[in-house]
Formats: structure tokens, C-alpha cells, sequence
């Protein structure tokens, strides 16, 4: 992604920070129970400002980079809903195959191309098709996605349909739905 | 017995059968893609399925938003792993297997 202007990566690099350091707070400091009691003292803060300096430094241009991320997010809460929903029936499918005597599979490599121009879009497909069952991304390059699929069926909807690309599209705000420029 | 430990008990024996699933398929399927399916991903549902049991069996404390976040990480963490190992295959040439035509 590109960078539009210096002035408005501060906020986003500033909320990361906070929201860092109120992971750290709330892993270090909540009491798991009186025998765990949690730690809240100078040295724990001063090692939680520290450490998430550094990430959000060594990170800076890689989680929550972009546009309208407030938009992507709230988009994102259904599409993951939906991805979720996806895995249980996938898994079901996947469990018969395994489960059946004669092994009802027929593996094969797909190949397909995506219009995608952002990083995140992709990565967000390459592990969406990876988490299905049934589906993994062997390899990206470019627009270019290669994937083993352990039926047809498996991969039609890739293929045929597309409603995952067609989805993460309405997500991140690509193509047709995007509003930006 | 609680009925909410009826249910997490549930969602912890749906977890196991996932996992014991994919174990089974690790044995049974054919090639190394193929076993990839089975050893990377009823996995992720299986872990997540024990991990809801979890939450439901203990009332709610910080134990439940751990159990939370390691399910979240798990779910990133998993498809990128196995993605690297399939890219790894892929790229020393490892060919598929396929069903015989006939």
C-alpha cells in the first residue's frame, strides 16, 4: 500500500500502541485467582511500554495499515461469521470423506487468478481458503493462486462461484465497492 | 451436573471427535498434500470446539478471555503454517497425487 501522507500514520501507530500496552496490562495484571494474584507494578508497566515500543516500531506498516479501517472492521465481523460457519460444514464434509471405507476423494491442483491489488486482501483469501477444509494455498504470486483441493467439490466454489472473493472484496473495499479514489 | 456442563461437555467431545479425525486421516490419506488437509485442519475447529467447552464449563473469568485470545491465535496462526509447509512442497517440485483414471 502506498503512503499518502505522514500525517495521518501517527493516530494509527498511536491506537496501536495503546491498544498493545492494554494487552499487556490485561494479561499482566488480571488476577487469575488468589492463589494467582496479577502484577501490577513499575516493573511490569515499564516493561510493557517497552516492549510494545518495540513491536509497534518493528510492525509499523503491516497490522492496521490503510484506509477507512474502521469501515474494513466492521465489514470484517460478518464476513468472519460467516468464514466460521464455513468451517463447520467444511469440517463435517472433510470428516466423512476420512471416515468413509472406500475414501471418496480425488485430489487436484486449481489455479485461478483474483483482481485484488491490496496485500492484506490476499492474505486474508490465502488463509480464509486455507482454514476451509478440503482447500489450502500452496502458493501466491502476484494475483496468481495455486490450490491443492482434496475433491471437486472443494474447489467449485472457488472456481464457479467465487462468493469468498466476491466477499473479502466487499470487505477491503476493492473493485466495484470501492469508495476511496 | 449442570446443564451448562452438559453442553461443555458436548462441545468438548464434538472437539475430540475432530481431532481424532484428523488424526485418522493422517493415516489414511494417500500423499503428502493430501494428509496436509487432515493434519493442519480439523485441527483448528477441534481446538476452538474444546476451547468454547472450556469457557462453558468455568463461569466467567480471566481464564475464559485467555481461552479466547488463544483460540483467535490459533486461527491465524494454523492456515500460515500450513500454507508455508505446502509452499515448501511445492517449490522442490513434490507432485500430486491423483485417482487413477479409467
Amino acid at each position: 500500500m502506498e503512503e499518502k501522507a505522514g500525517m495521518n500514520i501517527r493516530p494509527i501507530l498511536t491506537f496501536k500502541f495503546f491498544l498493545l500496552f492494554a494487552f499487556w496490562v490485561l494479561l499482566s495484571m488480571w488476577a487469575l485467582d488468589h492463589n494467582y494474584p496479577g502484577q501490577f507494578n513499575a516493573l511490569h508497566i515499564v516493561q510493557g511500554l517497552i516492549a510494545s515500543a518495540i513491536v509497534v516500531y518493528l510492525l509499523r506498516d503491516l497490522i492496521l495499515h490503510g484506509e477507512k479501517l474502521h469501515m474494513k472492521f466492521l465489514r470484517a465481523i460478518p464476513y468472519v461469521f460467516w468464514e466460521l460457519w464455513q468451517i463447520i460444514l467444511a469440517n463435517i464434509d472433510v470428516a466423512y470423506r476420512v471416515l468413509h471405507p472406500k475414501m471418496p476423494i480425488d485430489p487436484l491442483i486449481i489455479e485461478f487468478y483474483v483482481p485484488y491489488k491490496g496485500d492484506m486482501t490476499k492474505t486474508w483469501l490465502a488463509n480464509s481458503i486455507t482454514l476451509t477444509p478440503g482447500t489450502i494455498t500452496v502458493l501466491v504470486e502476484g494475483n496468481r493462486f495455486i490450490v491443492h483441493a482434496l475433491d471437486k467439490s472443494f474447489a467449485d466454489p472457488l472456481l464457479i462461484d467465487q462468493t469468498m472473493q466476491k466477499k473479502l472484496m466487499h470487505v477491503f473495499m476493492e473493485g466495484e465497492y470501492d469508495s476511496t479514489s | 451436573m449442570e446443564p451448562l456442563h452438559v453442553v461443555s461437555a458436548i462441545f468438548v467431545f464434538g472437539g475430540t471427535f475432530f481431532m481424532v479425525v484428523g488424526s485418522v486421516g493422517l493415516i489414511r490419506l494417500p500423499d503428502f498434500y493430501a494428509r496436509l488437509h487432515a493434519a493442519g485442519k480439523p485441527d483448528t475447529l477441534g481446538e476452538i470446539l474444546i476451547v468454547l467447552g472450556l469457557i462453558l464449563y468455568e463461569p466467567l473469568s480471566f481464564l475464559s478471555v485467555k481461552l479466547f485470545f488463544l483460540s483467535f491465535f490459533i486461527l491465524v496462526a494454523n492456515p500460515t503454517a500450513t500454507h508455508a509447509v505446502a509452499m515448501a512442497a511445492y517449490k522442490r517440485g513434490l507432485v500430486p497425487w491423483r485417482k487413477k483414471q479409467e
